[in-house]
C-alpha cells in the first residue's frame, strides 16, 4: 500500500513558551451570533436548573484544562446534566444551535482532551455519581461518570471484589473508557478495552444508545458490531458516555511485592520478557530507568542503588504466590539481577510502591521550576529491549532530563521529559526527540500512544500510525455518528 | 461514597432509606487490629458484635469475612433503634463482655454518623475497667496492654491491665480487604441472635432529638471595586 508523503507537522506547535502560561485573559469565542445564546442560556437553565448552568470566567477556565501541558481553552458555558435524559435535553439544544459539547469527567487527562478549542459547551458529568447495578456473583457493575476508580473500589470493599484498571490519577470511571486507559497492572488485569462491557452513551443529536443493548451484561458476546469498543477511546468525539458497566475481578488473597536492580536496561527488559514467556500471572511489572531511580531515592529520601530496576507485585493464594516468586528469582538472578527487597504486609507495600507512584514529582523535583511532559509510546515486547536503548543513547546526545518509568510489561514506558519552559532551544529538542521517539515505535510494529490517547497532540502520529484508508474509515464513522462535527471537535481525528 | 445527607421532611432525623450503609471505618480498623492480634495469637477468639436491624447482620459478615471467629446481633429496631444512642450500646457491650467473660473490648474511637466518641469510654464506666482510647498503637505484654494515644498535644504511652476497652484511631492500622473466598467461608461462621431484654438492659433513651436542619446554604459573596468600598461594607456589617 503506498500513499502520498505529507510534509512533516511539527506535532507540538502549539506548546510554545508562552502557552506554558496559565491563560489570564479569556477571549470569549462566540460561536452563535450574540442574540443566540439568550435564547441558549435559559433553555440550558430549564434542563439543569439555575445552579446547573455557568459562565463564570473562572468556572470556565477550570473546565478548559486537564492535567496536561496544553494551554487552558475554556468552553463558553459550562453545564452540569443530572440524568442522562438531562444530559439529552442538553444535546438537542446544542445540535439545533450547532454548539460544540465537551464532555468532562474529572479533568485529568493528559493530551488535553478537554480543551474547547472552538468554544461551546461543557459538560460536566461529575454530579452524575451514582454506583448502580451491582451483580456481586455475576462480577459486574454500572457506574455514571462521577464515579472515581477509587471511589467505585470504597464501595466495593466489603464485597472481595474491585476495578483492577488503575491510572495514576483517581479519574473517573467513565472518562477512563473515553480514553481507553490502562494502569500499573494491565499486565495482568487487562485495560479499559478488556474491561467495558456496556456504555450507555448519548450522541450529539441527543440520541441515548446502549452499545450492548440496554442492561445487557453477558461476560462475552458476538452479537453485532463491536460498538462498545467503538467509544471506548473515542475521546468524546463520537458521543457522552453516561453509564459505563465494568467487569470485576476478586481481590487477591494475597500480595507480595519487590524490587531488583540490574547491571543494564538490557538485563532488565530481557527479564521481563523472559518472567511473561514463561507465563508467571505477575500483576505489575513496572521499570525505572538509572536517572529514575536517581530522582526518586532524592524526593522520597530513600536508598535504593541507582541502576536499571523493576519493581514487581505478584497477586493470588500463598501456595500460587510461592511458586511465582520463585521462577522469578530465577530469572532475574540468571540475568545478573540483584536479590529482592521483599514486602508483604499492606504498609511495607505502600512505602517500596510509593517510590513508583512519585515518580512524577520526583522527576520535576530534579529542575525545580521546570515543567513535564510524559511520552507514551508502546511495542510489542521482543522490540522492547532495542528501543529503551536507543531512547537513552537519544536522551544523552541530546542533553534532555528525561528519567523513564514504564509499564514493561506491556512494552509501553514513559520518558517524562522534564524542561524549562522559558528555554526555547530546549523546547524544540524535546519536541524533536518525542517526534523521533513516536517514529521510532511505529518503525517497530508499535503505537504512539498506550494508554493517554491521542487528544490534541498526537494527532498527525495518528495518522501516520493507521495510514490514510484506516483513518478515512475512522473519519466515516465520525460523519455518520456526529455529521455536525460537534462532539469535542479537534481532538483524535 | 458520594451519598447527599438528606434531612427528613419532619426534621426527626435524616433519611437512611435506601441509603448504603456499610461498616463505621473506625471499626474496620478496630476489627483489623483485633484479628491481627489473633494472627500474632496474642489472643484466642475475636466475636464481632452489631447493634440494629436485621441489616446489620451484613456488617457482621463481613467482620468475619475479615477473620473474627463468630458474630453476635443484638437486635434493636423501630424507634428503639432510632432512639439508641451510646448510653444503650455501652450497656449492652457491658452485658456481652461480662457474659462472653471478655479480656478485651476494641471498637472504633467515634460511629462517622453521630460523631459522639463516647461509646468505649461508657463501656469502660460502667464496666470499671481501664479505657486506652484514640489508640495508634496496641501491644500486649503479659496481662497488660500498652496503648500509644493519639492527643493533641502529640502521642502519649499508658500502660493498662486487662480487661480493658480500647478505641480505635486512624493510624492504627490498614484494614485488610475482604476477599471472596474468605466472605465464603464466613457464611458458615454462626452469628447469635438476642434482644437487649435477655441482657437485662434497657433502650429507653435520656436524650430527646428536637430538630435536624441542614447547615444553612452558604450565601454568595459580594465583589467590591475598591479598597475604600470593602472597608467601608466591612465597617457597615460590623466587622471592624
Amino acid at each position: 500500500m503506498s500513499f502520498a508523503l505529507r510534509p512533516t507537522r511539527s506535532l507540538y506547535a502549539h506548546l510554545t513558551t508562552s502557552n506554558f502560561v496559565q491563560c489570564r485573559t479569556i477571549k470569549k469565542e462566540h460561536t452563535l451570533k450574540s442574540g443566540g445564546w439568550e435564547r441558549v442560556i435559559p433553555a440550558f437553565r430549564s434542563v439543569c436548573g439555575e445552579d446547573g448552568v455557568s459562565l463564570g470566567e473562572a468556572v470556565r477556565e477550570q473546565h478548559g484544562r486537564d492535567e496536561s501541558v496544553h494551554r487552558c481553552r475554556p468552553p463558553d458555558v459550562v453545564v452540569w446534566p443530572r440524568s442522562v435524559e438531562e444530559v439529552s435535553a442538553l444535546a438537542k439544544i446544542c445540535h439545533h444551535h450547532h454548539l460544540p459539547i465537551i464532555p468532562f469527567g474529572t479533568g485529568t487527562g493528559l493530551e488535553g482532551g478537554v480543551g474547547a478549542l472552538k468554544g461551546g459547551v461543557c459538560f460536566s458529568l461529575r454530579n452524575m455519581d451514582r454506583v448502580l447495578d451491582l451483580h456481586q456473583e455475576d462480577f459486574d457493575v454500572s457506574v455514571e461518570p462521577g464515579v472515581t476508580r477509587k471511589g467505585l473500589n470504597s464501595y466495593l470493599r466489603d464485597t472481595g471484589l474491585w476495578f483492577p484498571v488503575d491510572p495514576g490519577a483517581d479519574a473517573s470511571l467513565c472518562g477512563m473508557a473515553a480514553t481507553s486507559a490502562s494502569g500499573t497492572n494491565a499486565v495482568r488485569y487487562g485495560t479499559m478495552r478488556e474491561n467495558v462491557l456496556n456504555l450507555e452513551v448519548v450522541l450529539a443529536d441527543g440520541s441515548i444508545i446502549h452499545t450492548a443493548g440496554r442492561g445487557r451484561r453477558p461476560r462475552k458476546t458476538s452479537a453485532g458490531y463491536n460498538l462498545t469498543n467503538l467509544f471506548v477511546g473515542s475521546e468524546g468525539t463520537l458521543g457522552v458516555i453516561t453509564k459505563t458497566t465494568l467487569r470485576l475481578y476478586g481481590v487477591p488473597e494475597a500480595m507480595v511485592s519487590a524490587v531488583c536492580t540490574f547491571p543494564s536496561v538490557q538485563a532488565a527488559v530481557d527479564s521481563t520478557v523472559q518472567v511473561l514467556q514463561t507465563g508467571v500471572p505477575i500483576a505489575r511489572i513496572e521499570f525505572l530507568d538509572d536517572v529514575m531511580i536517581d530522582a526518586c531515592n532524592r524526593f522520597n529520601l530513600l536508598s535504593y542503588p541507582v541502576a536499571p530496576t523493576l519493581f514487581l507485585e505478584f497477586h493470588g493464594t500463598e501456595k500460587s504466590l510461592e511458586e511465582q516468586v520463585t521462577v522469578t528469582e530465577e530469572i532475574t538472578q540468571a540475568n545478573g539481577g540483584s536479590d529482592f527487597s521483599w514486602a508483604r504486609d499492606a504498609e511495607t507495600r505502600g512505602r517500596l510502591w510509593k517510590a513508583r507512584h512519585d515518580a512524577w514529582y520526583a522527576a520535576l523535583a530534579l529542575r525545580p521550576g521546570c515543567k513535564a511532559y510524559s511520552t507514551d509510546v508502546c511495542v510489542p515486547l521482543s522490540r522492547l529491549p532495542q528501543i529503551i536503548v536507543e531512547t537513552k543513547e537519544d536522551l544523552m546526545l541530546n542533553r534532555l532530563t528525561g528519567p523513564i518509568a514504564g509499564h514493561v510489561g506491556d512494552g509501553n514506558f514513559h520518558c517524562i521529559m522534564v524542561m524549562d519552559p522559558n528555554d526555547q532551544d530546549e523546547v524544540i529538542r524535546v519536541h524533536e526527540f518525542t517526534e523521533r521517539l513516536a517514529r521510532r515505535a511505529l518503525a517497530l510494529d508499535g503505537t504512539c500512544t498506550g494508554e493517554h490517547g491521542v487528544g490534541l497532540g498526537k494527532r498527525a502520529l495518528l495518522r501516520e500510525e493507521m495510514g490514510p484508508l484506516a483513518i478515512e474509515v475512522m473519519q466515516g464513522l465520525k460523519t455518520t455518528l456526529d455529521p455536525k462535527n460537534l462532539m469535542n471537535p479537534g481532538k483524535v481525528l | 461514597e458520594n451519598t447527599k445527607i438528606r434531612v427528613k421532611p419532619d426534621h426527626s432525623g435524616v433519611v437512611t432509606d435506601g441509603v448504603k450503609h456499610s461498616m463505621n471505618p473506625f471499626c474496620e480498623i478496630a476489627v483489623e487490629e483485633a484479628v491481627k492480634l489473633k494472627e500474632k495469637k496474642l489472643i484466642k477468639e475475636v466475636v464481632a458484635v452489631s447493634c440494629g436491624p436485621t441489616q446489620v447482620t451484613e456488617t457482621i459478615r463481613t467482620a468475619l469475612a475479615m477473620g473474627c471467629d463468630r458474630g453476635i446481633h443484638v437486635e434493636v429496631s423501630g424507634k428503639d433503634y432510632e432512639a439508641m444512642g451510646p448510653l444503650q450500646i455501652s450497656k449492652i457491650f457491658a452485658a456481652l463482655a461480662k457474659k462472653e467473660e471478655a479480656s478485651l473490648i476494641i471498637l472504633g474511637k467515634q460511629a462517622i454518623d453521630d460523631d459522639c466518641n463516647q461509646t468505649g469510654q461508657m463501656t469502660a464506666a460502667l464496666l470499671d475497667w481501664p479505657q486506652g482510647t484514640f489508640a495508634s498503637e496496641v501491644t500486649i505484654d503479659g496481662e497488660k496492654v500498652k496503648v500509644v494515644r493519639e492527643i493533641d498535644g502529640g502521642l502519649e504511652t499508658i500502660k493498662i491491665s486487662m480487661p480493658a476497652v480500647l478505641t480505635a484511631d486512624l493510624r492504627l492500622n490498614t484494614p485488610r480487604y475482604a476477599t471472596l473466598p474468605n466472605i465464603m467461608k464466613a457464611k458458615k461462621k454462626k452469628i447469635a441472635n438476642m434482644k437487649p431484654a435477655d441482657l437485662g438492659v434497657d433502650m429507653v433513651s435520656r436524650v430527646e432529638v428536637l430538630r435536624v436542619d441542614e447547615p444553612p446554604t452558604r450565601l454568595a459573596g459580594v465583589k467590591v471595586e475598591t479598597v475604600d468600598d470593602l472597608v467601608a461594607k466591612l465597617r457597615a456589617n460590623g466587622t471592624i
